[in-house]
């Protein structure tokens, strides 16, 4: 092994209320790739966050080649060679993505932005991930795996000699992981030191050499990446798991969600399926298959061209939130940060905005009932926080995930559907959300369920659907189902129809 | 790191670094009482007041805009338009006076929602919509009065008098204004709504909101409470003018961000609004008193403004 490029020792980081982290050692080596491995809230982003300059440690030391160094902005970070996809994403959304990957040193000509050479470079790094994306595309555009992917590329172009990426996985589809771990390992090679955050414990052994273990801010175990899943589980929770996905099939009843013939030129065509009380559905397809596009069309969040969405026998009005509320649908979309969370409100407040308008008595909001109900769910989900009035922005990622997903529960929806639900959620808190799901469908409700991650889709579905370039191309039981089975249906090519 | 200065310090200390707006308002009260012997007396403490509460009424308002992360520049306009509205409909068109209130502030709400549609159904940027709309009532103003001041009727004059010896009515009406203001903002539905829309629009409207229906309640509201402040002015100088509350938009603005809102949307306090236009009115009767020159105020005046708002961005960017 060889000598570390970077070395942290003692890192030591409070917020008010917790301390994030509390002594963490970690040594990134050139030709490796550290995986840091922790439960949600564990200090993984505190930690690398203080390596890319966004945070200032308030004790402990970093070394680059054994000399100990001082990294206060993002630039002291570029500087030294520390490139940093963070968990959130830092893209502008009103921007291009030629604009974005260039976005502080944009190629010159006589003084003047050179938006010729712009969109060349931008086109060869988005070769070098493989997306398929036009560079002059605005990122707001772009779903949000493709805007992982355009993170992913601007890291790229720094020519790092250190790369952290935290959870760049949690939003891709198994094709394009394998894209990110070829490139990965092709910069492995080249002799770059790789931090990887990840909560997909398959992925460690597939891409990294070591493992740091953090536990409640302490790194407790550096451990060879081949060590075995059961003991990984152990020593990041401190308890065995015994079931990663304990799907309790339901009773079937009525269909509570029928979709039939939905339409919308350029994103989806004639999709229709149903999902039946106690009925878990999954929806597997690869990114931009256009099932995020369905799922907000029939929640009433975009609009369609043709076709109907009817729940609990109503038929909904198409482009109708607020109907499809009513009705009993309730979504978890799948960007909780742009779509799911107010940043600028604290927890309780995520929590009580869906049942807002139930808990108002002639215009006046019970917020006593809301904080109850909220402090319970809170409870369920065991969110990480000081308080239900601390700031969902100051929480960890996961975390935040669990209350996008802690506001449909205090709403009780019939339908839920679930866009990527256990997106950055750690394996505990995975399994805490399955029985939440089997609760779900034992009292009658029903879930649609959109995942990128087969082995969930696999284990938790009772029925999964596949869609490719906007249409359904095939249904499987999920007893019989294979990972291959699904991979094969999504990488149909539709005869006739092409979506994008 | 400020967010674990603020951890171990002892509460009232925390809540006044919270609270920035209240501590630069402490800081100017006990400076001016010291610089002058007039300031801390009962009657100067009083016209400061009546000086804040046009301010304060309007920013009241302004504060439901602001929170939704909007902008609403025609308050000051749409103040002289209602205070026209109502001296006129009271004395030229004859209609009893509580008749011509009511008419007034249905006006001030009418302009409110004329922006919010413009602004939702439109998807006009709400400063250019009510950047058009300050042009439009302070015409109508001048139109309906024909570019001279109207009498205003004496019940509603009163309202720029005291209740008993000493407290001025304008003070009152800008309390009871403020109560409700932050009743709205805390505890109503519409209140709720709008700190979510204006934390996050699409978040907001994926939870059920009708952000279209709640910007029209919010606009409206700023309307009504920019009625509320022209009519008090106006019962103040006796008199409705078509020229009255020029610029007041500005001051409405300056005290809500002095009182800690963003102007991106999603925070802000009544009380902090209260305090923000306390500070403006402390400050120009503070500089009156010293006999500093009119033009140096604007000079002060605008450099406090800067000042408030850059110490409260630089004690919030540690915590992100
Ligand atoms: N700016 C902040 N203010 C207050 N608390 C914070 C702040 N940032 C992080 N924390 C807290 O520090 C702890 C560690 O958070 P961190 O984001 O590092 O966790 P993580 O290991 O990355 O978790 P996840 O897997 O969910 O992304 C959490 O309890 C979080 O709430
Ligand atoms: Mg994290």
């Amino acid at each position: 092994m060889s000598e570390p490029i970077l070395r942290a020792e003692g890192l030591r980081k409070g917020f008010p209320g917790v301390q994030a982290l509390d002594g963490v050692d970690l040594s990134l080596c050139p030709g490796e790739v550290h995986v840091l491995l922790g439960e949600n809230g564990a200090g993984k982003s505190t930690l690398i966050k203080m390596l890319s300059g966004a945070y200032r440690p308030d004790e402990g030391r970093v070394l680059m080649d054994g000399r100990q160094v001082d990294i206060r902005t993002a630039g002291d970070a570029q500087r030294l060679g520390i490139s940093t996809i963070y968990q959130e994403f830092n893209l502008v959304p009103e921007l291009s993505v030629a604009e974005n990957l260039s976005l502080g040193r944009p190629p010159r000509r006589f003084g003047l932005i050179d938006k010729g050479a712009m969109v060349r470079q931008a086109r060869e790094l988005l070769a070098r991930v493989e997306v398929d994306v036009d560079p002059r595309t605005p990122v707001a555009r772009l779903g949000i795996a493709r805007m992982q992917m355009v993170e992913i590329a601007k890291a790229l172009a720094l020519n790092a000699r250190v790369l952290i990426m935290d959870e760049p996985t949690a939003v891709l589809t198994t094709s394009e992981v394998d894209k990110l771990f070829v490139l990965v390992r092709q910069l492995r090679d080249e002799g770059v030191a790789v931090a990887f955050i990840t909560h997909h414990l398959e992925e460690i052994a597939a891409i990294g050499d070591r493992v740091t273990v953090l536990r409640d801010g302490r790194s407790v175990a550096e451990v060879p990446a081949d060590t075995a899943q059961d003991e990984l589980v152990r020593l990041m929770v401190g308890r065995p798991i015994d079931q990663q996905f304990p799907r309790r099939p339901a009773e079937l009843g009525e269909p509570l969600l029928k979709v039939t013939g939905l339409s919308r030129r350029g994103a989806f065509d004639d999709v229709s399926f149903e999902v039946r009380a106690g009925e878990v559905v999954g929806i597997s397809g690869l990114v931009g298959a256009g099932r995020t596009e369905v799922a907000r069309a029939v929640f009433g969040a975009d609009r369609y061209d043709s076709g109907e969405v009817t729940v609990r026998g109503r038929r909904l009005p198409p482009h109708d939130v607020h109907a499809a509320m009513e009705a009993g649908l309730g979504l978890v979309p799948e960007d909780r940060k742009g779509q799911g969370l107010v940043l600028t409100a604290d927890i309780g407040e995520n929590l009580g905005l869906v049942t807002l308008r139930d808990a108002t008595r002639a215009g006046f909001v019970d917020r006593k009932g809301q904080r109850t109900a909220a402090t319970k769910v809170a409870d369920q989900l065991a969110i990480r926080m000081t308080g239900l009035n601390q700031e969902v922005r100051t929480l960890s990622g996961g975390n935040q995930q669990k209350v996008v997903i802690g506001k449909w529960l205090v709403a009780d929806a019939h339908v839920l559907i679930l866009d990527e639900p256990t997106r950055g959620i750690d394996v505990g808190a995975k399994v805490e959300i399955y029985q939440l799901v089997n609760e779900l469908t034992d009292s009658g409700r029903a879930v649609l369920m959109i995942s990128s991650d087969l082995p969930e889709i696999l284990g938790m579905s009772d029925r999964i659907l596949v869609m490719a370039r906007g249409r359904l191309v095939g249904e499987l039981a999920a007893g019989e189902a294979t990972q291959d089975d699904v991979m094969a249906l999504a990488v149909t090519e539709v005869e006739g129809s092409r979506a994008r | 790191m400020p967010g674990n200065v603020l951890a171990r310090r002892s509460p009232a200390a925390a809540w006044l670094a919270e609270n920035g707006a209240v501590a630069a308002l402490v800081v100017l009260v006990v400076a001016l009482s010291l610089l002058s012997s007039d300031f801390l007396s009962l009657t100067n403490l009083l016209n400061v007041g009546v000086q804040a509460a046009v301010t304060a009424i309007l920013a009241f308002g302004s504060t439901f805009v602001i929170v939704t992360g909007g902008i609403d520049l025609s308050v000051g306009s749409v103040a002289a338009l209602s205070a026209i509205t109502l001296a006129w409909t009271a004395t030229d068109a004859g209609v009893a006076w509580p008749v011509a209130v009511v008419v007034s502030l249905a006006v001030g709400v009418m302009a409110g929602l004329v922006n919010a549609s413009l602004i939702a159904y439109g998807k006009l940027p709400p400063f250019i919509a009510t950047l058009a709309m300050l042009g439009i009532a302070r015409g109508l103003a001048l139109v309906i009065s024909q570019g001279s001041p109207i009498a205003m009727p004496e019940a509603v004059s009163a309202l720029g008098g005291n209740l008993g010896r000493y407290l001025p009515i304008p003070v009152i009406v800008m309390v009871v204004m403020g109560v409700i203001a932050a009743v709205i903002l805390n505890r109503t539905y519409t209140g709720r709504a709008m700190y979510a829309i204006g934390g996050n629009e699409e978040a907001a409207r994926l939870s059920g909101i009708k952000v279209d229906r709640q910007l029209l309640i919010t606009y409206g509201l700023s309307g009504a409470f920019a009625a509320v402040a022209g009519i008090v002015l106006a019962s103040r100088l006796a008199s409705a003018q078509p020229q009255a509350a020029a610029g007041y938009e500005l001051d409405a603005i300056a005290a809500v961000v002095i009182g800690g809102a963003s102007l991106s949307g999603g925070k802000g306090k009544a009380l902090g609004t209260f305090v923000g236009a306390l500070i403006l009115a402390v400050l120009r009767n503070g500089l009156n008193l010293l006999s500093v020159s009119a033009f140096w105020q604007q000079v002060v005046i605008g450099a406090v403004i800067a000042l408030a708002v850059l110490v409260d961005t630089l004690r919030r960017r540690g915590t992100y």
